[in-house]
């Protein structure tokens, strides 16, 4: 089941990346 | 006197409001209600051609183009803010002899802004323009196309998501673990 085949699959999708690039911007600035 | 970064940064997040809104428009209506179209087709419904044939050419133009324009602007913009540079953005503010982190937040979203203008022109668009009858297609073709189409709209409706997030961010913090 792919999660953009819904919308709430795809705002679920948004926000858990959206949480996982905020740590790997963090890291990346070693902050 | 006028602040010509603050009329660019005006420009960028008008325009970009219509490419999103237009965005959200196909995910949330556009699509769905082609679905029931479709469905009731059958049954005494009015089918999708007047969607199709009225309303998708015409979102699609001001949805390319405002997304083009978006990131035209956004990119003016960088280059002409004096907190920002497109070089510092989009080497994520880790080139210089410290770590820019309002870069480095800048341009997660830059990236993912220009991510999505290359989903809008080469994905988006060219299997639009088969699934509209705009360009020659088989039946296969349009199917293939249909699926290539919904999934990049689909993918910048979760991108959009980050993209807004790290352009805030950039001038107000992250909105968690700050």
């Amino acid at each position: 089941m792919n999660p953009l085949d819904s919308l709430g699959g795809t705002v679920a999708a948004g926000v858990v990346l959206s949480i996982i690039l905020a740590y790997v911007a963090k890291a990346l600035a070693g902050v | 006197m006028i602040d010509v970064d603050f009329l660019i940064r005006w420009i960028h997040i008008v325009v970009g409001v219509m490419w999103i809104g237009l965005l959200y428009f196909f995910n949330f209506v556009q699509v769905p209600a082609l679905a029931q179209a479709n469905a009731e087709a059958g049954s005494g419904g009015p089918g999708p051609a007047a969607i199709t044939k009225y309303v998708a050419p015409r979102a699609l133009f001001w949805f390319r183009y405002a997304a083009l324009v978006t990131w035209l602007s956004g990119a003016w913009y960088l280059q002409s803010a004096p907190q920002y540079s497109l070089h510092g953005v989009f080497t994520l503010g880790l080139m210089g002899e410290t770590v820019n982190f309002q870069h480095t937040l800048m341009g997660m979203g830059a990236w993912l802004g220009t991510i999505m203008l290359f989903n809008v022109w080469m994905l988006i668009w060219p299997n639009q323009k088969k699934i509209l009858g705009m360009v020659q297609a088989t039946d296969a073709e349009k199917a293939k196309a249909r699926r290539v189409a919904f999934l990049a709209s689909r993918t910048n409706t979760m991108l959009s998501i980050p993209m807004l997030m790290f352009m805030q961010a950039s001038n107000h913090k992250l909105p968690f673990f700050m």
